[in-house]
């Protein structure tokens, strides 16, 4: 008995020990803030800019790249490192991100979805606004007003946009449609009446992938915008249109109907396995994203055509990926340096192509790029700009994240009531409705 | 007289590093979890003023997403139906290795090699057998098997079916349920969504080899004179087993259900590769969840109320079984 009880004040000792370790913990101490590696901004710089990216394969690495080869003509000295995790649609990436964030250990830049995904950053802790930038680049100029709402939170500007998506974009396979005499849909109701004309020949209508729990809200904001309209869907994420609203109603009520027309094994797919429908000819439309565009290039398919989602004529469903600037970075020339670039038009226009994404500026050359890409530009300096949910635009990552749960329940469950009492009671909790 | 001799000192010595270590990096951080679950962190910024129970209530209510409850409604159905198929299986190929055969160190090794491979790999390689294909472009993978050997009617949506089997309210059992004023069991928050058998099948094909080997270590622990006395004494084959050898074994089948139990309480690595969240989270699970919401989500205290449920979970299960071998060891 002595025995066990001498181990039991050992291991009390241990956790005394332990908890006073805990208790007298110094807090995180802030990085010396901006200690300027060389005194004065000398014509030459040096040192190193630590980026972290996970942009590592594919198109977007080479963009990336691109960019940074004009940095490096430019900057010879400078040391460009990346410190990212790969992998994982930079979910491996962001907790590592943020463990530095909070440890006062930060990367100068890293990459973000423009607009209210920033607020997940804690931007007045842990970045730099970048409003004396714009002025100075002359960017609140070279963006689309649109943009530059969006990309505001709490009145200044986080990050520096390098590109824009297009979400709202219906992808359809030439063939079929041609071979059964059939148009792109331009509303719900034609494509209902396509749908069932390609039901009839056991083709997919609607092809979806819903593995990752996104991609159905994804699809269902298109659905949104086409009920709304451009100014009523905005106004669900700032709070000027209800989630109660009859016209959710009809979205749900809508977007229950379409998923009668999509493939049954859309829970086991992610959207490239679904998009392989299209190039396989099984499926005849898919409502994605434009690196559709890039994935189909890549798998050497050509017969392709696009057009807007239903019923979104006229509205550009935007996602945007920009660069932010961290507080005490440690290289806030060279920091500075790169984020001049990549708002300017030479690093956006080395940057786009090979992303298969179109500038944020409206004044790159349209003949860099191919022919879905220039489509996509005229329509980004005339269209009515909406932010994408699923893509971290048009609300905070918290609201984002359950608004992807709710949707991916109601896929399949299709209780309408239920789904959008949830839609409200979301909106309500981030304090955007009442 | 009290005297500290050196070895008891050297002992000591050696031992404290691990335990401070543990007292720090096990016990500490669990306490840290469990506090933080009563906090408000709920963004990359730490704020540690507390909230009460309120991350715990928020996961209990329906509104606005009800997926911590269709979650332990999953790890439910999930850790049953695999704790039965396992030492069923493992329990019958056991049996039939100890008919002493010949090449049973083969047969051996190979119900024992999926233990050898990581969650990973049987995740993936069993979506890819049981991808069902679709309605209009045909079967794939054990569907498109079924089809060849004219068994076309055994074809099924595997994990991408989101059809939950619970009782009906409209049945007899259902109305008599909503009349005693359990309505909340007719429901399919208590059901089995038939998504989770995909699952099960992947981790009994993985896990079932193990479980035999403790049954065969047991069966080949029982002296044969037990097993002459029944027979003496006329007992048939049947019998044998159902009153001397399952009675022997049941410390082996305890051990197997904590080993087994608190693998399917925390499984995540298997519903990551293989199916994700599933139709209306059908195949989610806590762990996947506490993972989406802690790093996607950036909901720190959310994330941390989850993992406290977990451990609770886990230590309801293993925590009397580790008092209970306790008291037998110091018995003896």
């Amino acid at each position: 008995m002595s025995r066990n009880m001498r181990w039991a004040i050992v291991l009390c000792l241990a956790l005394i020990i332990l908890s006073i370790v805990i208790a007298c913990a110094p807090a995180p101490t802030p990085a010396p803030t901006a200690a300027p590696p060389t005194a004065a901004p000398k014509p030459v710089a040096r040192g190193k800019l630590e980026m972290f990216s996970w942009w590592t394969a594919g198109g977007e690495a080479d963009g990336l790249n691109a960019m940074y080869d004009i940095y490096k003509k430019t900057y010879p000295t400078v040391d460009i490192v990346n410190a990212t995790v790969a992998g994982g649609a930079g979910t491996n990436a962001k907790a590592v991100l943020a463990t530095r964030l909070s440890g006062g250990d930060p990367p100068d830049s890293f990459q973000l979805h423009a607009g209210l995904e920033v607020e997940s950053y804690a931007p007045d802790k842990y970045l730099q606004p970048l409003d004396a930038l714009y002025t100075s680049e002359g960017l609140d100029k070279a963006f689309p007003k649109d943009l530059l709402t969006l990309l505001k939170y709490q009145d200044h500007y986080w990050g520096m946009p390098v590109n824009i998506h297009r979400a709202n974009v219906l992808w359809y396979n030439k063939k079929i449609f041609t071979d059964n005499n059939l148009q792109p849909p331009k509303t719900w109701d034609e494509f209902y009446k396509v749908a069932d004309t390609l039901k009839a020949k056991n083709i997919v209508p609607l092809v979806i992938g819903t593995k990752e729990g996104w991609e159905a809200g994804h699809t269902f904001e298109t659905v949104l915008i086409a009920s709304l309209g451009a100014d009523g869907y905005r106004g669900l994420w700032t709070g000027k249109t209800q989630w109660t609203d009859p016209k959710v109603t009809q979205a749900l009520e809508t977007y229950k109907k379409v998923m009668t027309y999509v493939n049954t094994d859309h829970s086991a797919l992610t959207w490239d396995a679904a998009a392989q429908y299209l190039v396989d000819g099984k499926g005849a439309m898919h409502i994605m994203g434009d690196w559709t565009d890039g994935w189909f290039t890549s798998k050497k398919f050509t017969g392709y055509g696009w057009a807007p989602a239903p019923g979104t004529t006229g509205v550009f469903d935007a996602l945007s990926d920009s660069f932010a600037a961290t507080k005490g970075a440690k290289n806030q020339d060279n920091l500075m340096n790169w984020l001049k670039l990549a708002g300017s038009k030479a690093g956006q226009e080395a940057f786009n192509p090979k992303k298969g994404s179109i500038c944020a500026r409206t004044d790159c050359d349209p003949k860099l790029f191919n022919e879905y890409l220039q489509s996509a530009m005229k329509d980004w300096s005339s269209n009515a700009i909406v932010p994408s949910v699923a893509h971290g635009a048009a609300a905070v990552e918290k609201w984002a994240t359950v608004y992807k749960d709710i949707l991916n329940s109601f896929a399949t469950k299709g209780d309408v009531a239920a789904a959008q009492k949830s839609l409200q009671q979301v909106c309500v909790d981030n304090k955007m409705c009442k | 007289m009290r005297r500290v001799s050196s070895d008891r000192i050297i002992a000591l010595a050696m031992l404290t590093p691990s335990v401070i270590a543990i007292a720090i990096f096990v016990y500490g951080f669990i306490g840290f979890t469990g506090f933080s679950s009563f906090t408000n962190w709920n963004s990359l910024v730490p704020d540690f003023s507390t909230v009460g129970w309120r991350n715990y209530e928020r996961l209990f209510s329906a509104i606005p997403t009800d997926r911590f409850l269709l979650d332990l409604r999953n790890t439910v159905s999930f850790t049953i139906l695999f704790l039965i198929a396992c030492i069923v299986l493992g329990f019958l190929l056991a049996v039939l290795l100890d008919q002493r055969v010949k090449g049973e160190g083969i047969f051996r090794s190979i119900f024992l090699f999926p233990m050898a491979i990581s969650f990973i790999v049987t995740g993936v390689v069993w979506r890819w057998l049981l991808n069902p294909g679709t309605v209009q472009t045909g079967s794939s993978g054990v569907n498109l098997l079924f089809e060849k050997i004219g068994l076309g009617f055994l074809r099924w949506g595997w994990f991408t079916d989101p059809t939950i089997w619970h009782i009906k309210p409209d049945t007899g059992l259902g109305q008599f349920l909503v009349g005693i004023g359990l309505d909340g069991i007719a429901s399919p928050y208590f059901g089995v969504p038939v998504a989770i058998f995909s699952l099960v099948i992947a981790a009994t094909w993985q896990m079932s080899g193990y479980t035999m080997a403790m049954f065969l270590a047991g069966l080949r622990g029982i002296p044969e004179e037990l097993r002459e006395a029944a027979r003496v004494d006329g007992a048939n084959e049947i019998q044998i087993y159902r009153h001397v050898i399952i009675p022997l074994l049941q410390p082996i089948t305890l051990s197997a259900v904590i080993v087994l139990g608190h693998i399917s309480l925390k499984i995540f690595d298997l519903v990551v590769s293989m199916t994700g969240p599933g139709p209306a989270f059908a195949t989610d699970v806590p762990a996947f969840f506490m993972w989406d919401t802690t790093f996607r989500g950036n909901n720190f205290a959310q994330g941390a109320a989850i993992a406290t449920i977990l451990l609770v979970s886990v230590a309801v299960l293993i925590v009397p079984y580790l008092i209970n071998t306790m008291r037998t060891e110091a018995e003896l």
